[in-house]
């Protein structure tokens, strides 16, 4: 008897619904909680927002108005002569970078699908061997290849020419690029690449057909990876180029380190941020497919 | 439509490794459906990668309507694989998944629509042509990778265990789909299956293998009620095969095993061919479940013995009980409702029963008398 009641009241304990009171309670718990993390991650954001502020404000001051006003004060009137003037500046050394990003990244980004491919679909006697001294490349330091870079690039005619540039940044990315594709197509299956050889399919037909158009995300992870070590790459840049191939982080350089005359900060400010745009912009426009392309493969589909 | 002989075909991985087919022979003629059947890493899956081209082989010819095809790609061999996986091409809709071995061959466009609505019909997929493979069950996915290799009319199918990745129910479904479909177009398939039903019901021609090696090659009936050894007897068969160990004795003429319950004795007539090295060497007698029965007939030898578990399957009764310490699995009427403890009087023929050598595993022939008949054999019952 006893014990059927006992059972009674626990499942009527269960049943019971909740009290309001309680109901309110938890909720203004939850909120007070939601409020506090919202507060702190407002605070972090602003934190790391300042030097941006700062830049942004700056650029749109007068040379007079940043003499007198303070680092957050807002512009007497805002002013475009910083911008036009660092335009003028770094303007030409812009389409430097431009020229040397965009096939060092292509070419780079082409060259270790390919690579991935190979490695993963086509293995040949050795190629686990020839995969890990690729990764070896990836803990290389910049500063290890100076001198056997520009020795090579003498020996081949480059030496301080775009064309050197690119080539350099194409080596040194290979071993990212290979990794990146390498690791996406360990994960699909290789029954793919089998039934499309029995369907008559060769070698780039299979690559072109069906595992690039798979690789998007992997692809996306590459361009951005790729464009934003060589658009910010200062080291290499002023190593082996020099006047008019230098790229504009060599130029921004140049710029901000002229110890002649006034220091124009709002010049210096504008192109900072001319020089720091591009890889923002790739960042908003493909940063979605970065966080996908990074984490595909730890979770299948 | 094509037949498709192997002549001593063998495999190895690195020179020094041991071969992962040994002298595999095997000849279908056109229109036959060759099951390849055997525990997993007995190479199955490898010996069907050989033939498709996908691998290189050792040494032997891959011959196909006659024509040595191991010098060839896999494209060229006109042969068309369905894979455990599907392998269907993620990022293209099934429409494209099935045109596009066509498409590699340079077919013309009317004839590739043609082709892809006749494969669709035929397997009932017309609705989900335009959708992509992520958005199909399994069942689905199945059903495309099947197209994908009909459409292609190749002179030769190859299925690597397609249904191994189905539930049970679609599982039995798919499995007389595709005997429906092979009887429809007759063309030559190899089917790679663990499953010893699907190798049963599906084939014309079974090869049982086992470490790189055929063990038999022969009809599905001839597998199951004639197995060459005791490997082929003990993986086809659902239970599986009882063996009993016995030391057959020579009495004047006759060899007797006595087989013991713990609840009686009874002393087994065989028909062996009379060859003196037999007597008192272990043997395992090979019974089938469904070959015992509930004892009817005065002729046969009449066995008692205990039941220790019984599992009512439905369509069956399963009971098993000890003989001679060795648990045997009796397939009876599902009317028959045993209790566990009740003892049983079974009976089977021994002129069905099989004999393999203990230790090698190879099969005893029985003696000439065999097709004789039972009726003259008398039972010898030593009740306790």
């Amino acid at each position: 008897m006893s014990d059927v009641s006992v059972a009674q009241r626990r499942s009527s304990d269960v049943l019971l619904p909740p009290g309001e009171g309680g109901a309110k309670r938890r909720m203004r718990a939850m909120s007070l909680s939601r409020l506090a993390i919202h507060a702190t991650l407002i605070l972090a954001c602003a934190l790391y927002l300042v030097p941006l502020v700062v830049m942004l404000l700056t650029s749109f001051k007068t040379p007079e108005d940043i003499r007198t006003g303070n680092l957050l004060s807002w512009p007497e009137a805002f002013t475009l002569i910083g911008w036009i003037k660092a335009w003028g500046v770094v303007g030409s050394y812009f389409w430097n970078s431009v020229m040397i990003v965009v096939p060092a990244v292509l070419i780079s980004t082409v060259m270790g699908a390919l690579n991935g491919y190979v490695l993963s679909m086509w293995r040949f006697r050795g190629s686990q061997l020839f995969f890990g001294l690729l990764l070896f490349g990836c803990f290389l330091p910049f500063q290890v290849i100076l001198l056997p870079a520009s020795f090579t690039l003498g020996k081949l005619g480059l030496a301080n020419t775009t064309t050197g540039l690119v080539l350099v940044h194409v080596v040194y990315g290979l071993a990212f690029t290979t990794l990146f594709f390498r690791n996406f197509y360990v994960s699909v299956p290789e029954a793919l690449v089998r039934a499309a050889r029995l369907d008559g399919a060769g070698f780039f037909t299979i690559f072109g057909r069906i595992l690039l158009p798979m690789s998007i995300p992997t692809i996306m992870v590459c361009l951005i990876w790729q464009f934003t070590q060589i658009w910010n790459d200062f080291l290499f840049g002023v190593v082996f180029a020099s006047g008019d191939t230098q790229p504009i982080t060599v130029a921004l350089n140049n710029l901000v380190n002229t110890s002649t005359g006034i220091k124009e900060y709002n010049v210096d400010m504008a192109a900072a941020m001319i020089a720091g745009l591009p890889t923002l912009v790739v960042y908003v426009l493909a940063g979605k497919y970065f966080l996908r392309g990074l984490t595909s493969g730890a979770v299948k589909g | 439509m094509a037949s498709l002989e192997l002549r001593n075909l063998n495999k190895r991985y690195a020179s020094g490794a041991p071969d992962t087919l040994k002298d595999i022979e095997l000849k279908i003629d056109s229109g036959e459906f060759l099951i390849l059947v055997g525990p997993s890493g007995c190479g199955k899956s490898t010996l069907m990668n050989c033939i498709a081209g996908l691998e290189a082989i050792t040494g032997g010819q891959i011959l196909i309507d006659g024509q040595d095809v191991a010098g060839t790609g896999p494209k060229d061999r006109d042969i068309a694989m369905v894979f455990q996986s599907y392998a269907l091409y993620p990022t293209m809709t099934v429409r494209d998944n099935i045109a596009f071995g066509l498409k590699m061959r340079k077919v013309p466009q009317a004839t590739i629509d043609e082709e892809v609505a006749r494969v669709a019909r035929l397997l009932q997929i017309e609705h989900l042509l335009e959708r992509k493979p992520a958005q199909l069950s399994g069942g689905q996915q199945q059903r495309v990778a099947m197209g994908r290799a009909l459409a292609r009319r190749p002179k030769i199918y190859l299925f690597d265990e397609p249904l191994s990745n189905l539930d049970a129910k679609l599982r039995v479904e798919m499995r007389t789909e595709i005997k429906l479909m092979h009887q429809r177009l007759k063309t030559t398939t190899v089917y790679v299956t663990h499953d010893q039903i699907e190798a049963m019901t599906l084939g014309d021609k079974v090869a049982v293998m086992k470490d790189g090696v055929i063990q038999q090659f022969a009809s599905p009936r001839g597998i199951y009620n004639d197995p060459a050894n005791l490997f082929v007897a003990s993986f086809i068969g659902s239970p599986p095969m009882n063996f009993v160990p016995v030391r057959p004795r020579r009495q004047g003429a006759q060899w007797l095993a006595a087989l013991d319950s713990g609840q009686a004795r009874c002393e087994l007539p065989l028909e062996l061919a009379g060859d003196e090295t037999l007597d008192g060497r272990e043997l395992l007698l090979g019974i089938r479940p469904e070959q015992i029965g509930i004892a009817g007939s005065h002729s046969l030898p009449t066995v008692l013995a205990e039941v220790k578990v019984t599992e009512p399957t439905g369509p069956d009764t399963l009971a098993f009980v000890e003989l001679n310490d060795t648990k045997v699995c009796c397939r009876l009427p599902p009317e028959i409702d045993p209790r566990v403890g009740e003892v049983l009087a079974l009976q089977f023929d021994p002129a069905r029963v099989l004999l393999f050598d203990a230790g090698s595993g190879e099969r005893i022939a029985l003696g000439p008398a065999r097709s004789n008949g039972s009726a003259k054999k008398v039972s010898r019952l030593h009740p306790r």
